[in-house]
């Protein structure tokens, strides 16, 4: 990789990008996802947080828990607003809370 | 802005004695400190925050920056807020994102209409130039729109929407270039009255083992408030109310406004990624409360969501959500926040309970906290906004227009 690789390619956030994150200070991935906006595109990380989290070793990142990927959100797959409108005249179920950040910031 | 410049560590070298402690690293306590910092340069100030500095409600709101309000106080703080933010991203050398479209709002009742027109007389006795509109004019101002049932509209071209979390980095480095402390990833576990070198204040415990004495304690930790307040008996009834919002796939600039459907309680805008940011008023939380801060998301949601949007903007239908996320919005029972010394604890300073709007109140509230904290100078909101009214049973209600 050099500075010019794209780590992510929806929001064109590069290495050097990431390098700047790391200088200011911020060393969690979801505190990088906020400062570069790696992703926050169609993909959600689901191609970028493999080459970040790569990077991040590189750069001597040691501690396994800064490595733990953001928060994954809803939804899963793609679904459009019409299918889920539609959908809302059928159910409205609600869905189970989720435990996400239950260790409140 | 240097692509160095510090904006909180989790290792930033505390002071052991400062003469203000900020609590909570979100926007408040972040614009407090650096309007403090910049008034004051020789205090010591200090931000402890316990998990990323955009990780509360300042990095999960939709980014409404609005003047139309049912209050003129409410109003004119807004004003003060957005001709702060007319030139702040040159004063934090950030780009915020800040777009003025306007707001829209929409009445489908007569009920409603006579409230925005009523508001209307409310924005002109304070000189906020908002405007009455019929459907067909709110039709040509956003051509996608379904006005069907659509009674009345009002619009503020003033209105804006920026993007939150430069916010909270501009203020956040600012800051710390001024030699604000700003320490990250770090909880505060306990708190006790102290004194040091004579001078009566509090020690905060650190969950690291690391302590801080500071003279007075601001409290800007919004939806977790509560927690500090409990180590102290400060009795105060805000509480945190989970709110629930979606960003979709992006789409070329075409939304000029935030648009607001007051009847349902549905809002949207176009980001200047080009994403709709969208969300609807869900007054019983899937999955319930409990009195603590509660992050999760539901398909009731993003149902009731999606069933609102693409009534009002069809062309949404063919729209992908991309995220679904939630924040808190930190509630008080008459709308209005909590802001000023606690009950029993003179040198503890709320600033919180703003019920979902301290995000655009925070450039004016940082300014007028500071003016306090500084020199004791009371801005006309401090009056309404103290904390003890609750106890002493002159809590009114005000604000009539809290959306989302």
């Amino acid at each position: 990789m050099t500075t010019r690789t794209f780590i992510c390619r929806c929001e064109d956030v590069t290495v050097k990008d990431c390098d700047a994150a790391l200088q200011a200070g911020f060393e969690t991935i979801e505190e990088i996802k906020r400062f570069t906006g790696m992703g926050t595109g169609p993909c959600q990380g689901r191609e970028c947080m493999v080459p970040l989290c790569t990077l991040l070793r590189e750069r001597g990142v040691p501690d396994a828990d800064r490595l733990q990927p953001f928060t994954s959100r809803p939804p899963a797959a793609q679904i459009s607003l019409g299918s889920l409108a539609d959908g809302a005249r059928i159910s409205l179920t609600p869905s189970p809370t989720r435990a996400e950040d239950e260790g409140t910031p | 802005m240097s692509a160095t410049a510090s904006m909180g560590r989790r290792d930033a070298a505390l002071p052991e004695a400062v003469d203000v402690a900020i609590v909570g690293g979100g926007v408040m306590g972040l614009a407090t400190a650096y309007e403090l910092s910049k008034r004051a340069p020789d205090l010591r100030v200090c931000v402890i925050e316990s998990s990323y500095l955009v990780s509360g409600a300042s990095g999960r709101n939709g980014g409404g920056v609005r003047s139309q309000w049912g209050d003129a106080g409410n109003v004119s703080i807004m004003r003060e807020s957005l001709a702060i933010c007319r030139g702040l991203a040159q004063t934090l050398r950030i780009n915020l994102w800040f777009r003025r479209g306007g707001y829209l709002f929409l009445a489908r009742s007569d009920a409603t209409a006579s409230r925005l027109a009523r508001n209307i007389e409310v924005h002109r006795s304070v000189g906020a130039p908002t405007e009455q509109l019929t459907a067909r004019e709110a039709k040509e101002l956003v051509p996608e729109l379904d006005v069907t049932g659509v009674h009345a509209a009002t619009f503020n071209p003033e209105d804006g929407v920026v993007f939150p979390w430069p916010f909270v980095w501009g203020y956040a480095s600012e800051a710390s270039k001024r030699g604000v402390a700003i320490r990250t990833h770090t909880r505060v576990t306990g708190i006790e009255e102290a004194t040091h070198a004579s001078n009566v204040g509090y020690e905060l415990a650190l969950h690291t083992g690391e302590s801080v004495w500071a003279q007075r304690v601001v409290n800007a930790t919004g939806a977790w408030s509560p927690v500090l307040n409990e180590m102290l008996g400060i009795d105060l009834p805000n509480r945190p109310h989970r709110h629930e919002i979606i960003s979709t796939e992006p789409l070329k600039p075409f939304l000029d406004p935030l648009v607001v459907d007051l009847d349902s309680g549905l809002y949207f805008s176009q980001s200047t990624r080009g994403e709709i940011v969208t969300g609807v008023t869900m007054h019983e939380v899937p999955g319930g409360e409990g009195g603590r801060v509660n992050l999760g998301t539901s398909l009731t949601f993003l149902e009731r969501m999606a069933s609102s949007l693409t009534a009002v903007l069809p062309l949404a239908r063919a729209l992908h959500p991309v995220r679904q996320w939630s924040g808190p919005y930190d509630i008080s029972p008459d709308g209005d926040a909590i802001v000023g010394s606690s009950p029993g604890h003179p040198n503890i300073i709320q600033v919180c309970g703003f019920t979902g709007h301290g995000f655009m109140m925070a450039p004016a509230v940082g300014r007028l906290l500071a003016a306090y904290l500084h020199d004791g100078a009371r801005h006309p909101m401090l009056e309404r906004w103290r904390p003890e009214r609750f106890a002493l049973g002159q809590s009114r209600r005000h604000e009539d227009m809290i959306i989302g």
